[in-house]
């Protein structure tokens, strides 16, 4: 039945003349797509601006109040201050990349259990990020994972609150994010360094370097490019810090990034007008930051 | 020299076993928890193993008082739509714009790049207006609209991978008299196939991990898929940390069977995702 069909429809398409199919095909193959981009991707942005203007909160009709709610953002250290806690995040990068870079390195060249290690590092990257929450609930609590492991080492006296400290909560949540996202960049440069092909290693080994002249005359210049975009992804990734600060704390503390303030502008307290122009903030800072990505891949070329 | 090399040894897996552990910890002490009873869990260490490896009782909880199959049930009709439904998207899409120069084609393959640079994170504020008023809040087709609309990286990696499949290979098949239908069908989605292996993962990695669509989206009870079910353990099992270890453990465990088994498929399509 479905064969018969298929004839059916092949006969009647097939015998169009290809300018009429392909002109049918465009516009078959894009309307579905287009409708949804434009709806979901491009629609929302366009309506946020808007929204930035006005003092509506979802229900009762809007009022344009101009350049009010950018003020208030910048004026009042409630919303603008919570950027500071991106800082943390973004320290973080540096260490997360750093780690996935010396990993990747090592595990380029000759080391037992190299399956073993590589899965190890990586698998964190794949949890649910409610899981990965979860998971360092338990292990920040008192007497928890982090404090059992420290008294097995003999490091007891330093166990702290690891989240109750609000000069600590943050640098804790930090690391979260690099245990849960070191994976993925060390399996990207550990892609990126294996098509270093082999023959560049063993001239230079003819010419005396060691391993440290290699990683940094061969690997490093061959993966510049992957780095710089690497780095990129993790800090834009870093402004827009939310799942494991409101999984593990709601953003209480002192915890709360800039998203979760967002969200709890818009949601909770129904200031949409005020959440929008906070997104537009957000996203303006996104795209310097992708804007510079881009010049320094046209520059690296 | 020798010592030296031998230390550079030394410290290579010593630094290796150090990471290895870092990973291995939290996830092993929420291993062993699980098995736990009530008053084992508060009177034990969080690294000590427990007395029982057969003690399935909060695994038993976690599942029916923590309602995951609901979640399972939702997490897999989504994640087989999305994925299903972003791979034809974007295969058509990259068919249409590799193969067909037409007026705007530019300006489309611009749009679709453009959307890429938008954190989908930041436009929720006013995505959540357009979804309440198309009548999708608290429906399931919430989630798979966000997923097929807005994470457009499939069509890049069905674009760059259209590079590969000969123009020629078409130009025969018309020869034949195949229409651009069955060129597609026939001809272009086959070939495809590594390419939509690494679609299907970016794509169910990100779908069975995402959390906030669904919480913000469909918070009715019987829509929360795993991430948002998993999120309600703090309430109601407040102390009962054996419980909701055993919750955390449902969750990973498909996660770890899809890596063990598809290893190769994962770190493959990771990297040739990210090389734009």
């Amino acid at each position: 039945m479905s064969k018969l069909k298929e004839i059916i429809s092949k006969m009647s398409f097939s015998n169009i003349s290809y300018k009429a199919q392909r002109n049918i095909i465009i516009i078959a193959f894009l309307a579905v797509p287009m409708t949804l981009l434009a709806t979901f991707a491009f629609l929302p942005v366009i309506n946020m601006f808007w929204y930035s203007f006005t003092d509506w909160n979802g229900y009762s009709k809007m009022n344009f109040v101009g350049l009010d709610n950018y003020k208030t953002i910048f004026s009042n250290p409630e919303y603008f201050s919570v950027f500071r806690v991106s800082l943390y995040y973004f320290f973080a990068t540096f260490v997360q990349l750093g780690i996935a870079l010396y990993f990747a390195t090592i595990l380029s060249f000759e080391v037992k259990f190299k399956n073993f290690f590589k899965g190890v590092l990586f698998f964190p990257y794949l949890l649910n990020g409610v899981a990965i929450g979860l998971m360092f609930l338990l292990f920040f609590r008192a007497d928890g994972t982090l404090d059992t492991v420290l008294h097995a080492i003999g490091l007891g006296d330093y166990t702290q609150m690891w989240l109750g400290n609000p000069k600590l909560i943050n640098i804790s949540l930090a690391g979260v994010s690099v245990w849960r996202y070191m994976g993925f960049n060390f399996i990207i440069f550990l892609g990126a360094i294996s098509s270093i092909p082999n023959e560049i290693y063993e001239a230079s080994e003819i010419d005396g370097a060691n391993r440290w002249h290699q990683f940094i005359y061969i690997i490093l210049p061959s993966i510049k490019i992957i780095v710089s975009l690497n780095l990129i992804l993790a800090v834009s990734g870093s402004l827009s810090a939310f799942e494991i600060p409101f999984i593990m704390t709601g953003g209480a503390n002192g915890s709360a990034t800039f998203v979760i303030q967002t969200v709890n502008t818009a949601f909770r307290y129904g200031k949409i007008g005020l959440g929008s122009a906070m997104a537009v903030v957000l996203l303006f800072i996104v795209v310097v930051v992708t804007g510079i990505q881009r010049k320094f891949f046209s520059e690296g070329d | 020299m020798e010592t030296k090399k031998n230390l550079a040894i030394v410290v290579k897996y010593l630094t290796l076993i150090l990471g290895a552990a870092f990973a291995i910890i939290p996830i092993l002490a929420i291993f062993f928890a699980s098995f736990k009873t009530g008053t084992e869990y508060g009177s034990t260490g969080a690294l000590t193993m427990p007395e029982n490896w057969l003690n399935f009782e909060n695994y038993r909880r976690a599942f029916s008082e923590g309602n995951m199959m609901v979640g399972f049930k939702n997490t897999v009709i989504i994640l087989i739509i999305s994925v299903i439904g972003t791979t034809l998207i974007g295969s058509m899409v990259a068919f249409v714009l590799h193969r067909f120069t037409f007026k705007g084609s530019k300006y489309i393959l611009g749009a679709f790049l453009l959307a890429t640079l938008i954190p989908a994170v930041t436009t929720q504020v006013a995505t959540f207006q357009i979804i309440h008023r198309l009548g999708l809040f608290n429906t399931i087709f919430a989630a798979i609209v966000l997923y097929l609309g807005t994470d457009i990286i499939a069509v890049y990696i069905f674009l760059q991978f259209m590079d590969s499949i000969s123009v020629s290979l078409d130009e025969s098949a018309m020869l034949d008299g195949a229409s651009y239908l069955t060129i597609y069908r026939k001809i272009v989605l086959p070939l495809l196939k590594p390419a939509i292996v690494t679609v299907f993962i970016i794509k169910g990695v990100n779908v069975y991990n995402d959390f906030y669509t669904p919480f913000l989206y469909m918070p009715k009870t019987d829509l929360q898929v795993i991430s948002t079910s998993l999120f309600k353990f703090q309430g109601p099992f407040g102390a009962e940390w054996q419980v909701i270890t055993a919750g955390v453990m449902i969750a990973i465990i498909p996660t770890l069977i899809a890596f063990i088994f598809l290893q190769k498929y994962i770190y493959n399509g990771l990297t040739n995702g990210s090389v734009k």
